[in-house]
């Protein structure tokens, strides 16, 4: 009976300590990017457009050809080939391209902070 | 992002377009109620008793239900049909205000006329209008068969090779309405579409004051790179801008492109990453429209191009 018992109790004190530390707030730095929603980035992608000039994986249409496509960003080594490749850089990149690389021809596109990380969120999942 | 996609076909927003709605859930009903009648006879006649399926299957009820029956309940929705929509086909009275929307491969010409039915402003894709009031639009083609549609404040109307055909619209309330092409006009036709912003009364006039009075001025940015390069790298053979010596008449006119909300006919938001993809190589937004890919603009000249077009409001 007590060797029936060992296995289920393991199990049962697992999903406990699981399930208490899924309950503690995790670190500040680790919330804004762990909060980005892939799903609400794609909406911010086709909202502002983004894939007029990229052809982009899960976005149907248009397939744009003046920028590169962005697919397997999350193994790709450097953004623009220059920026070291972090959730929070490729964020501040797709807000605001110049402001990091001054010579990129890629503009400004109007997203807020909450959306370019969603939009970094949906870059790096398609590219798993 | 087409404005206008899926057709929100069951929310007018103007009395050119409310009357259509209502018929379509007159109609909706109708059929419904048919529907029920004849799922209720077919079950009668399949599992009805004796009596039942003798009715059902008598030539009493061919006479009834068959020809008497839809004579009349036709008949009664063709003259409310009729009644309902008779605002549609209204005679026009010719003091309302007029433009001119021509149907081009696949876009839109847009012309402001002044009483004379001459233009004073031109612009493409987009069309502006006062709130409350009906707008006249003469409908025409410049090649084959469109359909101007803008679910929201008006039926179809086709826009045919050599006739002039005339609707109204009118928007209740300041928007922005979607439109669509609705008749297949080959290629890139899903992708032709088109806005209508509709203003209060005063900045409606406002707005036609600043346009017509630009039509006769130079046109802003006149010593930047980019207008220089609209001229030299070919843009201007295809496009006009008011008050340059751009004034080709094959694409849409570009004079206030930098004020307009969409890219490539109502089909991406104006932006400056969406104007620069469009430049770049607008085949592959919407493939098969007749302006050609630019691989030979360097990047400061894809720059300076889409800035200059910026400033065109």
């Amino acid at each position: 009976m007590g060797d029936g018992l060992q296995p289920a109790l393991c199990i049962l004190l697992l999903a406990v300590v699981t399930l208490t530390s899924a309950c503690a707030p995790p670190p500040e730095a680790v919330t804004e990017t762990a909060l980005a929603s892939a799903e609400r980035g794609k909406a911010a992608i086709e909202r502002v457009g983004c894939a007029s000039c990229h052809t982009i994986t899960g976005i149907s249409w248009p397939q744009g050809k003046t920028g590169p496509a962005l697919d397997g960003l999350e193994r790709r080594g450097l953004i623009a080939g220059e920026l070291p490749n972090r959730p929070e850089v490729l964020a501040a990149f797709v807000q605001d391209a110049p402001a990091l690389v001054p010579d990129t021809a890629m503009p400004a596109m109007p997203l807020t902070d909450r959306e370019a990380l969603d939009v970094a969120a949906y870059l790096y999942e398609i590219g798993r | 992002m087409l404005e206008a996609w899926p057709p929100p076909i069951f929310d007018p927003a103007g009395p050119y377009a409310w009357p259509i709605t209502t018929l379509s859930w007159v109609l909706l009903a109708m059929a419904a109620a048919v529907l029920v009648l004849v799922v209720v006879a077919l079950w009668l006649a399949l599992f009805g008793s004796q009596r039942a399926q003798a009715k059902v299957g008598g030539t009493k009820i061919i006479w009834m239900a068959g020809i008497a029956l839809p004579v009349v309940v036709l008949t009664a929705l063709l003259l409310y049909g009729l009644w309902l929509t008779s605002s549609l086909s209204d005679e026009i009275e010719g003091d309302e205000m007029r433009v001119r929307v021509t149907g081009e491969m696949w876009w839109w010409r847009v012309a402001y006329l002044d009483d004379e039915g001459q233009p004073v402003s031109h612009d493409a894709n987009e069309l502006h209008i006062p709130v409350g009031q009906p707008v006249v639009l003469e409908l025409e083609s410049g090649d084959v068969i469109h359909s101007f549609w803008v679910p929201r404040l008006s039926g179809k109307l086709d826009m045919i090779p050599g006739r002039r055909n005339l609707m109204r619209i009118q928007a209740d309330e300041p928007g922005v309405y979607g439109g669509q092409c609705a008749e297949y006009c080959g290629g890139p036709h899903a992708l032709m579409g088109f806005v209508v912003v509709a203003h209060e009364p005063p900045a409606f006039a406002r707005l036609m004051i600043e346009r017509t009075a630009r039509e006769q001025a130079p046109a802003p940015g006149a010593a930047s790179q980019g207008a220089e390069l609209f001229q030299t790298t070919g843009c201007a053979a295809c496009h006009r801008i008011a008050g340059t010596d751009a004034n080709g008449l094959a694409g849409p006119d570009l004079t206030f492109m930098g004020a307009r909300r969409t890219v490539g006919a109502g089909i991406l938001p104006n932006n400056t990453g969406t104007l620069m993809g469009w430049i770049g190589n607008s085949q592959a937004i919407k493939p098969n429209n007749r302006m050609p890919p630019y691989p030979v603009l360097s990047r400061e000249e894809l720059q300076a191009i889409t800035a200059y077009l910026e400033m065109q409001r």
